[in-house]
């Protein structure tokens, strides 16, 4: 037996004695993913996941156990995947300060900064939240205008961001701000502050779901001190990038469905029965989502493949521009087939048979996933210049 | 494993990328084509690929082969692919040496192939578009068989030195491989009628006629009416050695789209720099990239001999199916006029997906095949 073999055994086994079983049913809303932070709401069975797991660093596998994580392999973390997939346990935490933050601090980051941030993301204590977009800035996020001016070992920031995923359930904030007038793209830092600090409050954004999870933020004399400035002064924006690229892999995941079960599938059969030959009853959705199934496993190996290369240092630096521009059209597609599959009792919005109206609901969120992180537009524009080299406008 | 290949593979890849480039380029099968080439390829790189020790990769080192798997003998199908190359690789190295192996044809056969002596011919459709159904005939007489029907859409049959042809030995459900036995057919002892017709791309097909062909008892593959297991190996050979050569279509029809978008000025400025153009280009990029990935999958599953192979190989067919089908479509559309010309040639590669998405099951035959495997 290898070496990989036996922590493959060891850690079926651990996962086996520690999953409670309730974490080991399929995600089916909001309130069934947990987020962590000073604020959070446990569900029976979320908590004991995430204290076992985060006892052994496995909320963040990959990261050095001295912040929080388990200090695997890519090889390690491999595993773990395949086999929490196999036991069909949920993931315990998510959270923008592992998909986003953390290998920010883990290539920008101070020291200090990692022990004072990582291990608290790790174990779920502190909820993150994401101060990018402005009302004038989207698109064209360089053009933010949020102001930190110099006041001795604090920045005093004024200003407005808009898109803050959970704002209102955050306990702090990395925001990009305006250092200097100077330089468009050089004249932005990176910086951290608690939600609780003076001046900062947020208003929930009611969108085509009903539900409300992103916000405006507003600052008004907000006091940062200096020290919670990631990377050089007006250094901010390659911290941003690098960023990016980490939320564009974690949304291109959304492309992916949900492990082992297939709802579309299953939705279908459910609502649509099967003819005599056992093929889906209306053969036009059949053969519409058999063309689909057949894009989602192929993007299902190219997450594979992606991730591996991306441990390997082998992915193009332009490459999640790749994937988070398929798997967000990807989803998309398959939640309009998902409500064609539903027929009418898709479009009900607050029966407790539709469970709230979650598949509609649930539809209407994915619009915006080819927006947020950068539009599917953007994406391409970033692959015609930086992977084909196609000449500028 | 991770989904990349190893520095030993991509060692094969460079190598097989300087070999066929130099040897095979288009030009290659444009000469051919242009002499009106009645063999359909040319034996004499089939023995430099014999040199070169493809011919072998599949072969067990026992058998005098590289005992190597399908992701090396893909790296080889991509160039081809990529090349346009006319050669017998695809149903001689990969599907033929898959069906043979570990049978007692395999010692007779696999040296010959290894030395780039032999070629074969897979008889295998019946259907004017392909489907599961088998109904040629073959019946026990004397010492043999006597096989009955037509195929067709066999490729090399006309010059083939082997065949391997599946029949109905009994009947079974018709549908499905219960009830079949495969034949590896010997032209030193007796060859069928063979009624050959060149392609769209300029490959040569056939449409073989079986009229009470006799054949000895020794030709069978396999068991008697054992075929079906025969068959799948063949058929999971072949889809996936025609997905990457479909991924080599796709990317030398790519690459020289994006090229000649850097290259011609219109309005006095490359047309690559417009964005209507830019965003066709990354997005046939990004088909591409993910149907790569979709063939390294089944490859390295049919490795494994893993459960889920025969998935993973319908997804990597159909995908390179519509990704490649994208590319050359989009190639024509962006070269304009000049992608129209015959002297240009961006049009064999179209040519060339046409038949290779056709060859063993289109993207819908693989779809269909997949959602009834899931229950729907």
């Amino acid at each position: 037996m290898t070496d990989l073999d036996q922590f493959r055994a060891d850690t079926r086994a651990w996962l086996e004695a520690h999953c409670p079983p309730e974490m080991r049913q399929p995600v089916r809303g909001e309130k069934d993913i947990c987020w962590g932070g000073r604020r959070a709401e446990y569900r029976p069975g979320q908590k004991e996941w995430l204290d076992a797991m985060a006892s052994r660093g496995w909320t963040v596998p990959d990261w050095p156990v001295q912040y929080g994580g388990g200090g695997l392999s890519p090889a390690e973390t491999k595993i773990l995947r395949e086999e929490m997939a196999r036991l069909g346990a949920r993931n315990p935490l998510n959270s923008f300060g592992i998909s986003m933050l953390g290998p920010a601090l883990l290539k920008y980051g101070t020291e200090e900064q990692k022990l004072e941030h990582l291990p608290a993301i790790a174990r779920g204590e502190i909820r993150w939240c994401q101060g990018y977009s402005e009302p004038n800035a989207g698109s064209d996020l360089a053009g933010l205008a949020a102001s930190a001016e110099s006041d001795g070992d604090d920045y005093i920031v004024n200003g407005q961001k808009v898109w803050t995923s959970y704002a209102d359930k955050a306990d702090w904030i990395f925001c990009l701000v305006r250092t200097s007038k100077e330089s468009k793209q050089g004249g932005i830092s990176f910086v951290l502050f608690d939600m609780e600090s003076p001046g900062v409050s947020t208003k929930p954004i009611l969108l085509i779901s009903g539900y409300s999870p992103f916000c405006e933020t507003f600052m008004d004399n907000v006091r940062v001190p200096k020290r919670n400035r990631v990377h050089d002064e007006n250094k901010g924006w390659d911290v941003a990038k690098y960023l990016l690229g980490h939320e564009r892999e974690m949304i291109s995941g959304m492309g992916l469905g949900a492990g082992g079960a297939n709802p579309l599938i299953e939705g279908a059969i459910a609502t649509i029965g099967l003819n005599d030959r056992g093929e889906l009853a209306d053969p036009m959705l059949r053969s519409a989502i058999a063309m689909f199934e057949v894009r989602a496993r192929a993007f299902s190996a190219m997450s594979e493949r992606f991730i591996d290369e991306l441990k390997a240092g082998r992915a193009h630096p332009a490459q999640p521009s790749m994937m988070k521009y398929v798997g967000t059209e990807l989803n998309k597609a398959r939640h309009e087939l998902m409500m064609a599959a539903g027929g009418s009792g898709a479009l009900e919005w607050e029966s407790e048979a539709s469970n709230g109206g979650a598949a509609a609901r649930a539809w209407l969120r994915t619009k915006a996933n080819s927006i947020e992180g950068g539009t599917s537009e953007v994406q391409l524009n970033i692959i015609a210049k930086r992977i084909l080299e196609l000449p500028g406008a | 494993m991770p989904l990349y290949l190893t520095e030993e593979q991509t060692m094969l890849a460079d190598t097989a990328r300087d070999f066929v480039a130099e040897h095979a380029p288009v030009s290659h099968l444009r000469a051919l084509r242009d002499a009106n080439d009645a063999t359909g390829f040319s034996r004499d790189l089939w023995r430099q690929f014999a040199d070169m020790g493809f011919t072998g990769i599949l072969v067990p080192e026992a058998q005098g082969g590289l005992g190597l798997g399908h992701v090396e003998a893909g790296v080889v199908m991509e160039e081809i692919g990529r090349n346009l190359s006319p050669s017998p690789f695809l149903a001689t190295a990969v599907a033929a040496v898959e069906a043979l192996k570990g049978t007692a044809h395999a010692d007779r056969w696999f040296p010959r192939i290894v030395a780039g002596e032999a070629v074969a011919a897979l008889a295998i459709d019946e259907t004017p578009k392909f489907t599961n159904a088998i109904s040629l005939r073959a019946e026990r007489a004397g010492n043999g068989f006597r096989l009955s029907g037509t195929k067709r859409f066999v490729q090399h049959a006309h010059v083939a030195d082997l065949m391997i042809v599946a029949a109905r030995t009994s009947e079974a459900s018709a549908n499905n491989g219960e009830g079949l036995t495969l034949f590896a057919i010997d032209r030193e002892s007796a060859f069928p009628d063979t009624d050959p017709r060149r392609l769209a791309d300029a490959s040569i097909a056939s449409c073989v006629n079986f009229d009470n062909f006799e054949v000895d008892a020794d030709a069978v593959i396999g068991e008697v009416d054992g075929g079906g297991a025969v068959l799948g190996r063949l058929l999971a050979a072949g889809r996936t050695a025609a997905s990457a050569e479909l991924l080599g279509v796709g990317g030398g029809a790519m690459d020289m789209t994006v090229a000649y978008l850097k290259q011609r000025k219109q309005f006095g400025v490359p047309i690559g720099s417009f964005q209507a153009l830019q965003h066709r280009a990354a997005h046939l990029y990004a088909e591409l990239e993910v149907a790569r990935a979709a063939v390294l999958k089944a490859q390295q599953l049919l490795d494994a001999s893993d459960e889920h192979a025969d998935g993973a190989v319908a997804v990597a067919k159909a995908m390179t199916g519509l990704a490649t089908g994208l590319a050359v479509q989009e190639g024509i559309q962006m070269h304009g006029g000049i992608g129209m010309t015959d002297e240009y040639d961006i049009g064999f590669y179209m040519k060339r997906h046409r038949v290779l998405a056709e060859t063993f099951g289109d993207a819908g035959f693989q779809a269909d095949a997949l959602a009834r495997a899931a229950g729907y």
